[in-house]
């Protein structure tokens, strides 16, 4: 049973009791009860504020937001970690943004390219190795479309003005080279990358085809934004999408490319499926190019039909009536695996710690197996997610802002959920406590879970996961209370 | 054996803060004192008087050049000049690129794990860039390096701010270490009252004015010939300035951690001597069209 909001700030207050007075007071801001008729958000918890010494945040920096999420899955340009090695080499691979093509020839998402800053580039500055690199780069790679410069913190530091080196190198190259001011201390958190990244792509990508004639548009031309394509969500979503007769034009920015994005502005539809890492290159092609956008979301089959038929209302009749049968079509499949799997999970209570979408998003698909969710926070949030979280959320239930590792493990010590959806920070921890932990951001090696092929993935991982024998052994067996005796107790 | 006293030169730029330092170097090494003297500017122009020398190969220069500051051993990079002083210039990027101040640690870093500071040196010069613009040019005066600071100053107004502004800096660092303001060596500029005048900032900030070095176009004529005084023309009386100054510094036991102004005590200082004028309240903040309106 999940807590009454009377019941949820008792247990705020008695978690926040351990803090030191100012800290508490600080951190009660982001924690509350969650009240569905909530309008706005701002007046009930506070978010996107920085992270207080002395917790453990499981935030990343803007060099995260920006490389790690943004440009990270773009498949056909050459990012450049910019400054000392770590950075790159510590952020690649990690998010399995799936893409379709040939490494070296269209694809070059699988390659990691760092600038490696020296004392002497922190000293001399880093500008003529950077032009350098560009030019090495574009003869190695001659068939990438672009090259990004992801910032690391020196490069803040001492100034560099990459900026005049892209426009001077994008010049010798003929290709779009793309400065990203993502240095790590700038913001609170991966957040501001994000919105770093956008403004890049704005100022830097998304015009340079605007004088092109010769693109054959269509009246059904859509552009799908914030789906970064882990484990392949991108194409199950995508599918969906062209099943219905709308033909996508561009993928942002999972197995995407820079003609793609330099041809979003023929798209007649934006959907935005990660609001809080798009939404700000979304409002600015509306803006420039009267382009509608429209938040939709595809995880679970109660929320994929109501997505799909909320993008349908935007076309005529024909989509309309695609999209009917796009979700009769699948209605049997999905019936089938609710069948199988509901009789397993139901009633199960699931706790979630994620980033961008996810804590709201995925809460319609545990719901269609009968699960239910009694606790969700984000770790980089705005108040505007907040917003779209709370009529998602059932009355009473536990919301945490950029929760600190003890009042999550607080809260599960109290809550005691039988699923936590989190990240690979968390896992293990949980793990320990003898809970079932699925990973959020990567689905854990798993996915893809968007669309109605991800939904029988997501149903499968779930089940796995709670019903998995090994939670029934945690025990050793000397510490259970009656067994019987042991052979040798008897003689 | 003695422990090496390790000093920093401080000072509104160009107010000589390369030049009295070689030359008092140079008077220190006349009475047998074995001194470094380490270059804290991106202008690398600190050991030329030494060396004879346009500009000294840099410890940053040639870091870069062999690729990586490792790369590098002490003698590359040290050079043995006038009376066997050791010069060495950290060195930096040309202006508006890079950082300078991480110039200065990583050279700083390179001359203590290389062994630089051996036990024969009775002295080490830090000749620091003009303003501590960040923690890079303070590097010189951190824990266990130079404990003695010696600002350059002139009668002017704003080689005074400049000293005042110093003395600040040198607070943060002496309330959490050993390091202490050991006085201050006035570069004559033949302002009005000037030895007075320093001799009464020097009392405010609870130090000394060590030495008043006149002005004496010796100094240029001798800086034309990439030398100090003492070696172009060591029986001149400038010659003996500095020699004055060097063993003033060799006896020198006053270090203090400075009380430096607030910024009105300073005007009020400078209004005494008659720099300052009093200020005009009634005028701040006016444009000309509003004054022609008025009159």
């Amino acid at each position: 049973m999940a807590m009454n909001r009377q019941e949820t700030e008792q247990l705020i207050q008695e978690v926040l009791e351990v803090y030191p007075e100012e800290t508490g007071k600080q951190r009660a801001k982001h924690l509350m009860a969650n009240d569905p008729a909530l309008e706005k958000s701002n007046k009930c918890i506070v978010a996107n504020k920085k992270a207080l010494p002395g917790v453990m945040t499981a935030r990343g920096c803007a060099y995260a937001g920006a490389k790690g999420v943004v440009w990270g899955p773009v498949k056909d340009v050459l990012n450049i970690s910019h400054g000392p090695v770590g950075c790159g080499q510590f952020s690649r691979a990690g998010r399995r943004n799936y893409v379709t093509g040939y490494s070296g020839v269209n694809v070059f998402a699988d390659m990691n390219f760092t600038s490696d800053f020296q004392e002497k580039d922190v000293v001399f500055g880093g500008d003529k190795k950077l032009a350098k690199i560009i030019s090495e780069l574009d003869t190695l790679f001659p068939l990438a479309k672009g090259v990004t410069i992801q910032s690391e913190c020196p490069i803040g530091l001492i100034g560099d003005d990459i900026e005049a080196v892209a426009k001077k190198s994008a010049k010798e190259i003929g290709k779009s080279v793309v400065p990203v001011r993502c240095e790590g201390f700038r913001g609170v958190s991966q957040s501001l990358g994000h919105h770093v990244a956008n403004d890049s792509l704005r100022d830097w990508v998304l015009h340079n085809r605007d004088d092109q004639e010769g693109f054959e548009s269509t009246p059904y031309d859509v552009a799908i934004t914030g789906d970064y394509n882990i484990g392949g969500d991108a194409w199950s979503s995508r599918v969906l999408i062209e099943e219905m007769g709308l033909r996508v034009i561009a993928q942002w920015s999972g197995d995407g490319s820079i003609p793609e994005m330099e041809n979003t502005r023929h798209a007649k539809l934006n959907l935005l499926h990660c609001y809080r890492s798009m939404n700000y290159i979304s409002r600015h092609m509306e803006e420039k190019y009267g382009m509608p956008w429209m938040e939709y979301n595809f995880f679970g089959p109660t929320k994929i039909a109501e997505s799909l038929r909320k993008i349908a209302a935007f076309f005529d009749d024909t989509i309309k009536e695609n999209a009917e049968r796009v979700i009769a079509k699948y209605q049997p499949a999905m019936d089938a695996i609710i069948a199988k799997y509901r009789p397993r999970l139901e009633g199960k209570r699931v706790m979630l710690f994620v980033g961008g979408l996810r804590p709201r998003h995925v809460i319609g698909a545990y719901e269609d197996l009968g699960m239910e969710v009694i606790g969700a926070g984000y770790e980089f949030a705005h108040n505007d997610d907040y917003d779209r979280t709370f009529k998602e959320v059932q009355d009473g239930a536990l919301i945490y802002d950029d929760a600190t590792s003890f009042e999550l493990e607080s809260f599960v010590e109290r809550l005691k959920p039988d699923l936590i959806g989190s990240g690979i920070k968390e896992k293990y921890v949980f793990h320990k406590m003898g809970i079932p932990f699925r990973q959020m951001h990567s689905w854990d090696y798993s996915g893809p879970y968007h669309g109605y092929d991800g939904f029988a993935i997501f149903a499968r991982d779930m089940d796995m996961t709670i019903n998995n024998p090994c939670w029934k052994k945690l025990q050793a067996p000397w510490q259970r209370a009656a067994r019987a005796p042991a052979l040798q107790d008897v003689a | 054996m003695a422990m090496i006293r390790q000093c920093a030169i401080y000072g509104k730029g160009g107010i000589g803060k390369s030049t009295t330092t070689q030359n008092l170097v140079a008077g220190l090494a006349a009475v047998g004192k074995k001194v470094m003297i380490v270059g804290c500017d991106p202008k690398a122009d600190s050991t030329r008087l030494m060396l004879h020398a346009k500009a000294q190969s840099t410890i940053m220069q040639m870091a870069a050049d062999a690729g990586t500051v490792e790369d590098l051993e002490l003698d590359d990079v040290l050079k043995v000049g006038y009376g066997g002083v050791r010069c060495v210039e950290s060195g930096g990027p040309e202006p508006g690129v890079g950082c300078a101040g991480r110039g200065v640690i990583t050279a700083i870093n390179f001359l203590e794990e290389e062994g630089a500071y051996d036990e024969e040196l009775d002295f080490v010069f830090y000749d620091v860039l003009g303003d501590v613009v960040c923690g890079g040019f303070a590097m010189p005066i951190r824990e266990n390096k130079a404990q003695e600071i010696y600002i350059v100053v002139s009668g002017e107004m704003m080689a005074m701010y400049a000293a005042n502004n110093i003395a600040k800096g040198i607070c943060k660092y002496a309330t959490s270490g050993s390091v202490r303001l050991a006085g201050l060596i006035c570069n004559s500029r033949k302002t009005d009252r000037e030895a007075e005048l320093i001799e009464a900032l020097a009392e405010r900030l609870g130090t000394q004015m060590i030495h008043f070095v006149p002005r004496d176009n010796v100094v240029q004529r001798a800086e034309i010939r990439r030398m100090t005084v003492i070696e172009y023309d060591p029986n001149c009386k400038q010659a003996d300035e500095y020699r004055e100054l060097a063993q003033k510094i060799v006896d020198n036991k006053k270090l203090v951690i400075p009380t430096p102004l607030t910024m009105d005590e300073l005007e009020d200082l400078l209004l005494e001597f008659g720099i300052l004028d009093e200020e005009d309240e009634s005028i701040v903040g006016r444009t000309a069209a509003e004054e022609a309106v008025a009159a």
